[in-house]
């Protein structure tokens, strides 16, 4: 058993070997990553006045990615639903990976609030005491702090066991522990978005936030983008390993997103219907959002970007014809990213401060600072997301063997191979 | 206390730290976000920022050995003696606050009061008090109000103003947002911030009805001559970049007994200022005199700062 953890975790070498293509990737990566702590070290040194942010826009570009986050990390329920509630056999085999992007995403999430911290330093002053003096249960940023730990250590244990036994030539057993915590994933998952949007409804004196079609318009958006940036990962999945995942998988969950869409616009229709049929001062934000206020227009181009990038993708995805074509499916995958990115992110965070508490429209564009910020912040989420899927995927080929009968295949890694052969099977 | 000795070896441990921590820039980084001086800082003084405790947490020996090496730190930063009061709230006292919005000609000199008294940064500027101008019968129309008006033409004809700062709401929602309970309403009805606890998330800051809330998006930048070297430790100490900060009634003054700066320096006369809970005080009068309104009372926050009409001197605006 100990030998068998040991060998798991020496594996891991593995995910520095690769191709000269991987190490260019890397090495990509690396560099963006570079710009970004550079920047970094600039907001550090000056303060967040580097950013845009102000008094009056007291959040920005930072948020909104983490808003964004939060609903991709949450739609691998999505995946999770069919695969073990009703034993979807196509999609069974490729929720390891909608996991792992999880993990991803709420690492992402975490280093997100990090930069946009006065102070970052003293973040543990946000634990439960003894150590720090968490604000629990009043507030909702102490319960966002919960959730997300929460759902990082579900997804954590559920991915490695999984690997682990898959590691072993085994297959896990819903009806054990690990089962258990895959059915506690689905409402963990719901959870951390419901949770994400009652932050803004608890915000209660912005208008634009304390609607209560809020948290179902998070989860709507959430199971649309999340699984679109899964159906574009699987595929490239598909290509550069010989990870097999069948075509109906992918429109399997290409019609799932289908559902998503139309809800989401259905919710958003609403919201828009309720506000500018009303046009009540307390709607000042979403008209500053679609149409400007007072002649002050600077989010207007995002959320026509966005409206119109969703109701083409929804189109393009309602037919089956155009669904079950790889290149108009992409384009509809892609449209819905950009589309609830832009939605979700600065057209939700910014008009919430816009106008300000006091009635002023204070016009926020992100600095170089923050984009570059978070371009290092997203580029380190494509690194750990390749480093796991480095992992996972000899794992899951069975390419990636150890600690069971001698003979498995072990191309990947063959500093493994001694201790392998030092197991005897029973010990297992 | 420690000997000289200790202090030495301590000083060696401070360079020794002090160089493998820069040599990350990273760790350069971080150690720039720490609210110390660092060249001076002794590493003790280092490890005891980074770990002090929440205010409210500390015994009252604890309170001191941090107030003096607060003093300490700022002594070295301003090179000036800046003393820092922890007088507690009085029993038996609730501030609140009145303002008459037909004196009030938008001025602004209360603000600048404000700013002087409570260490305000001057560069980037940080004001606690915010003057809205209204036209007449758009009161709280607040997506009409301007902020930036020409103090030098007040009083406009067919306008008048409105100053607004933190209403010291009873059911604050900054302190119900807060996720480390870096801000909280004190038992003399004071609304608070532990700049050394505060960890800069802003929740607060979009919690807050009345826009009072403000951040140091960068170091705060007081010259050492314009330093208020008075203060309390919940109210107008120099703050550090990075954290939040609000009005506090002044805290160092009212817990004394004294007027805020704003009510003495208003040259109308159009502030007041007292207990809620003494039936002869000022704000009381006003409170049973007048016709007072709270601002966005709909929403429960109950703020103990009261606006009102003065019937005669509110002819004034009738012309
Ligand atoms: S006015 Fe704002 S800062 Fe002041 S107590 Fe109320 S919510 Fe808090
Ligand atoms: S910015 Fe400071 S005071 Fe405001 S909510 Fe965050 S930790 Fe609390």
């Amino acid at each position: 058993m100990i030998q068998t953890i040991k060998n798991f975790i020496i594996a891991w070498g593995s995910i520095f070997k690769g191709s000269a293509k991987y190490y260019l990737w890397l090495a990509f990566l690396a560099f963006l990553m570079a710009i970004g702590v550079h920047a970094y070290i600039g907001q550090a040194e000056h303060g967040l006045i580097m950013t845009a942010m102000r008094d009056q826009v007291s959040w920005g570009f930072y948020i909104s990615n983490f808003t964004f986050l939060v609903g991709v990390a949450a739609a691998a329920v999505l995946l999770v639903i069919p695969a073990y509630v009703h034993h979807d056999k196509s999609i069974k085999e490729i929720v390891l990976f909608g996991e792992l992007m999880a993990i991803t995403a709420i690492v992402m999430c975490i280093m997100f609030i990090m930069t946009d911290l006065g102070q970052p330093l003293r973040v543990w002053h946000i634990l439960p005491p003894p150590i720090g003096l968490m604000h629990w249960p009043s507030s909702l940023l102490a319960w966002d702090v919960l959730v997300l730990n929460g759902y990082l250590f579900l997804n954590i244990i559920i991915a490695f066991y999984i690997l682990y036994k898959l590691s072993r030539g085994e297959h896990y057993n819903m009806k054990s522990f690990v089962g258990f915590l895959i059915y506690l994933s689905i409402p963990a998952a719901i959870s951390i978005h419901t949770v994400t949007a009652f932050l803004y409804n608890a915000a209660f004196s912005r208008p634009f936030w304390s609607a209560s079609i809020l948290a179902p318009r998070f989860i709507a958006s959430a199971l649309c983008s999340g699984p679109a940036l899964m159906l574009l990962v699987f595929q490239v999945v598909r290509k550069v390993t010989d990870v097999k995942i069948e075509d109906k998988a992918i429109f399997k969950v290409a019609t799932l997103i289908t559902y998503a869409m139309a809800v989401n616009l259905f919710f958003l229709g609403a919201e828009v219907f309720q506000s500018f049929y009303s046009g009540t001062a307390e709607t000042a934000s979403i008209h500053y959002l679609f149409f400007g206020y007072n002649g002050q227009t600077n989010l207007v181009p995002y959320i026509w970007t966005a409206v119109i990038s969703n109701i083409t993708a929804f189109l393009l995805i309602l037919n089956p014809k155009t669904r079950e074509n790889f290149v108009t499916l992409n384009v509809a995958c892609v449209l819905m990213i950009v589309g609830i990115y832009l939605e979700k992110g600065m057209g939700l965070v910014i008009p919430g401060f816009t106008p300000d508490a006091l009635g002023e429209i204070y016009q926020y564009t992100p600095t170089a600072t923050e984009l570059l910020v978070s371009l290092g912040v997203w580029a380190m989420g494509a690194m750990i997301y390749t480093f796991l899927l480095k992992f996972a995927i000899p794992v899951y080929t069975g390419k990636l063997r150890f600690a069971s009968s001698g003979k498995e295949a072990i191309h990947e890694v063959k500093a493994v191979r001694p201790h392998v052969e030092e197991v005897p099977e029973e010990q297992l | 206390m420690k000997d000289k000795d200790e202090k030495k070896i301590e000083k060696r441990e401070l360079k020794i730290n002090r160089r493998a921590l820069l040599k990350g820039a990273l760790a350069g980084a971080a150690t720039t976000m720490l609210p110390l001086n660092r060249a001076d800082a002794s590493f003790s003084d280092f490890w005891e920022s980074f770990f002090q405790k929440h205010f409210r947490e500390m015994s009252d020996a604890e309170k001191k050995k941090v107030v003096e090496r607060l003093e300490r730190e700022y002594e070295q930063k301003y090179k000036k003696a800046i003393k820092i009061g922890i007088e507690p709230a009085m029993p038996g006292v609730l501030f609140g606050y009145g303002l008459d919005l037909s004196r009030c000609i938008g001025c602004r000199t209360c603000v600048y009061a404000c700013v002087k008294e409570n260490n305000q940064s001057r560069d980037p500027q940080v004001q606690w008090i915010q003057v809205l101008r209204f036209k007449h019968g758009e009161l709280m129309h607040w997506e009409k109000a301007d902020k930036y008006y020409d103090p030098k033409l007040v009083p406009e004809p067919g306008y008048f103003y409105m100053p607004v700062a933190c209403q010291q709401c009873e059911n604050p929602p900054c302190v119900r947002a807060c996720p480390t309970q870096a801000t909280w309403k004190e038992p003399d009805g004071i609304v608070v911030v532990d700049y050394n606890w505060c960890i800069g998330c802003r929740y607060c800051m979009a919690a807050c009805p009345y826009g009072a809330r403000h951040f140091n998006w960068a170091e705060p930048g007081i010259k050492s001559e314009d330093i208020n070297p008075n203060t309390h430790y919940l109210g107008n100490r120099p703050r550090y970049k990075g954290v939040v900060e609000k009005c506090t009634f002044c805290v160092q003054r009212t817990r004394k007994g004294r007027y805020t700066a704003c009510v003495e320096a208003c040259p109308v006369g159009a502030r007041k200022f007292g207990n809620l809970l003494d039936p002869k005080s000022e704000i009381r009068y006003a409170m049973e005199h007048k016709r007072t309104f709270r601002l966005k009372d709909e929403l429960n926050t109950h703020p103990k700062f009261f606006y009102f009409f003065d019937f005669e001197a509110g002819e004034r605006f009738t012309g």
